[in-house]
């Protein structure tokens, strides 16, 4: 596995700055993101910051809402707002809550946090792209866990029924939901020959590594199919003490040792 | 009053490009019409009720107006979290059309009758509800949801229902009807409850009682300057919905009148369906009659209760 990069770790430092306010949050399901936002970010998604209500912009939803601090980090660092709101995640007037909402910070595009909400809402998206004949594209980011849920799988039909090609899927497999594995919790793979037979253009790739998610972010488009692409990822990736621990999907009362390890964690 | 507002919304889609329909696996044959002259905003859907109302929020928050339509519970319960999340805490302008509000589905028992809609909805921040009580009142609402701000839930009735408002020229979204001046007693009414408690009136007028009616074709927001001018007049208010008797209709109108009119000294009564699952079928009027819902028996309520209270 590669070893993180210096933005890598910046980013996930500015998690652990969230953190830090609220002394917890949501901590592991937003360190298997990091990598795939950098990437929608950098590299794909077109989107300005000083306009970001642009009808031309691409949409990004996070279905997985609880993976906001991964949201909010890769926000603050393409200019949506400013240090000081970074400082206040979940204070009681703070735009940023433990789940993100549409209308308290620009570049939100959905509100989220009940699971299997983000997709249904993507497909309509898409689908008024398509039928205004629009070329911006919608991406939605679900967790594996999340696909439990039977809304995703009654998307998944829907934006096969409409060839959505202009919508991506974004499966962040991190192999663990609340309580513990996904695949002992309640079994969802095999998860490509699944989604394929609900007639998805599925992709695999290495969900922390940057260059293979920039190449097939890039790559998908096949004509009338939709896309969706499975990031194979880490939960808690970054931290030793928290990867692919289901114990470290949701902290509150975190110690100060706990915060110091976490900056160590990141030198 | 189906068939208006089903052919409202293809007379909408005509004029405004941002209308579409979307229906759940409905009859065969529906709106026709719009399938053939407007296929692309006639979107006919599986039963899947969650991706439709999630989907439909998609749509509107790029700037359509989806008028959803199905059978009123499975458009209220199956996705009522999609409703309340992803309709109005985003506050956008979804219209759901509910087939059969009421006991209009008797016959095909207790998983299709829409009796709780007005309480699990009035309680959603940002929903709106009208209850028309014919096709006329309906005709002029749905004219006016094109540009009401926000959710709106449509209660749909059996159809073939009494014309009642046609000789009203002001019918409005949020404004209620008096249909006959209060005095000693007051009717308030949802729904086509109202041509019952009409009929009531005219048994009670025969015997020389003084009743009033108002009809309420918005549940949410309610009319509550006009509910309280009505209700401070008069001895008796009885209020009837076709619903449970729990936290819809006449649970409204006694919140309202606590709140606004806190020394009311007239009474208020409450009809409407016991809590409890019905256990027949027959049709809408035999379950009517089985719950006192009729207009003899609502004549015989406000007799008897002007005749206490007077």
């Amino acid at each position: 596995m590669q070893s993180l990069d210096k933005r890598s770790k910046y980013l996930r430092s500015l998690i652990v700055e969230m953190i830090e306010v609220k002394k917890g949050g949501h901590f592991g399901p937003a360190l298997s993101l990091v990598e795939i936002l950098r990437v929608l970010y950098d590299d794909v998604l077109k989107i300005n910051p000083k306009d970001p209500n642009n009808p031309k912009r691409d949409r990004l939803i996070l279905s997985k809402g609880h993976g906001c601090l991964a949201l909010y980090s890769i926000l603050f660092d393409k200019g949506f707002f400013n240090k000081k709101i970074l400082s206040t995640f979940c204070s009681f007037h703070s735009p940023l809550g433990g789940h993100p909402e549409k209308g308290k910070l620009p570049g939100i595009e959905a509100s989220t946090g009940s699971l299997g909400h983000g997709l249904p809402i993507g497909v309509g998206i898409a689908l008024a792209a398509k039928l205004r004949k629009q070329k911006f594209q919608t991406f939605v980011i679900v967790g594996d866990g999340e696909i439990n849920e039977g809304s995703n799988w009654e998307a998944f039909m829907t934006a096969s029924k409409y060839k959505l090609d202009n919508l991506t899927i974004i499966v962040d497999s991190n192999k663990f939901q609340s309580y513990g594995e996904t695949e002992k919790v309640l079994k969802i793979r095999p998860l490509k020959r699944k989604l394929e037979s609900f007639g998805l253009n599925v992709y695999e790739v290495d969900g922390h590594n940057v260059q293979d998610l920039r190449k097939v972010l890039k790559l998908v488009k096949k004509k009338n199919i939709p896309n969706a692409i499975i990031c194979n990822t880490i939960k808690g990736r970054g931290f030793a003490f928290a990867e692919a621990k289901a114990e470290w999907h949701h902290k509150s009362n975190l110690t100060e040792d706990n915060i110091k390890k976490m900056y160590e964690s990141l030198k | 009053m189906r068939k208006t507002a089903l052919n409202k919304v293809f007379e909408l889609a005509q004029n405004n490009k941002n209308v579409l329909f979307v229906g759940s696996d409905l009859g065969a044959g529906v709106l026709n019409d719009m399938k053939k002259s407007i296929p692309e905003r006639f979107l006919m859907e599986g039963v899947c009720e969650q991706n439709i109302i999630g989907m439909s929020s998609g749509l509107a928050m790029e700037g359509f107006l989806p008028y959803v339509n199905t059978i009123g519970t499975f458009l209220t319960r199956r996705c009522y979290e999609q409703i309340v999340l992803d309709v109005c805490l985003h506050n956008l302008p979804v219209r759901f059309i509910g087939n059969g509000g009421g006991l209009v589905y008797a016959p095909l028992g207790p998983t299709h009758l829409s009796t709780d809609d007005f309480a699990i909805l009035r309680v959603i921040p940002n929903m709106s509800i009208i209850a028309p009580c014919d096709a006329y009142e309906m005709g002029h609402l749905m004219d006016q949801s094109l540009n009401w701000p926000g959710p709106l839930y449509i209660r749909l009735a059996r159809g073939g229902d009494q014309l009642i408002t046609d000789k009203f020229k002001k019918l409005e979204i949020g404004k209620a009807l008096i249909i006959k001046e209060p005095e000693d007693g007051l009717f308030i009414t949802t729904g086509v409850m109202t041509q019952i408690a009409n009929a009531a009136i005219e048994l009670l007028t025969k015997d020389g009682y003084k009743v009033g009616l108002l009809h309420c074709s918005t549940v949410k927001p309610l009319d509550t300057k006009t509910v309280i001018n009505c209700v401070k007049n008069s001895k008796v208010t009885i209020s009837v919905e076709e619903h449970s008797i729990l936290g819809g209709f006449g649970s409204l109108i006694l919140e309202t009148v606590n709140e606004k009119l806190p020394n009311n000294k007239g009474k208020l009564i409450r009809i409407g369906l016991p809590d409890n699952f019905s256990k027949n079928y027959g049709d809408q009027e035999s379950h009517l009659n089985h719950y006192g819902i009729t207009k003899e028996k609502l004549y015989l309520k406000m007799k008897e209760s002007l005749n206490v209270y007077k």
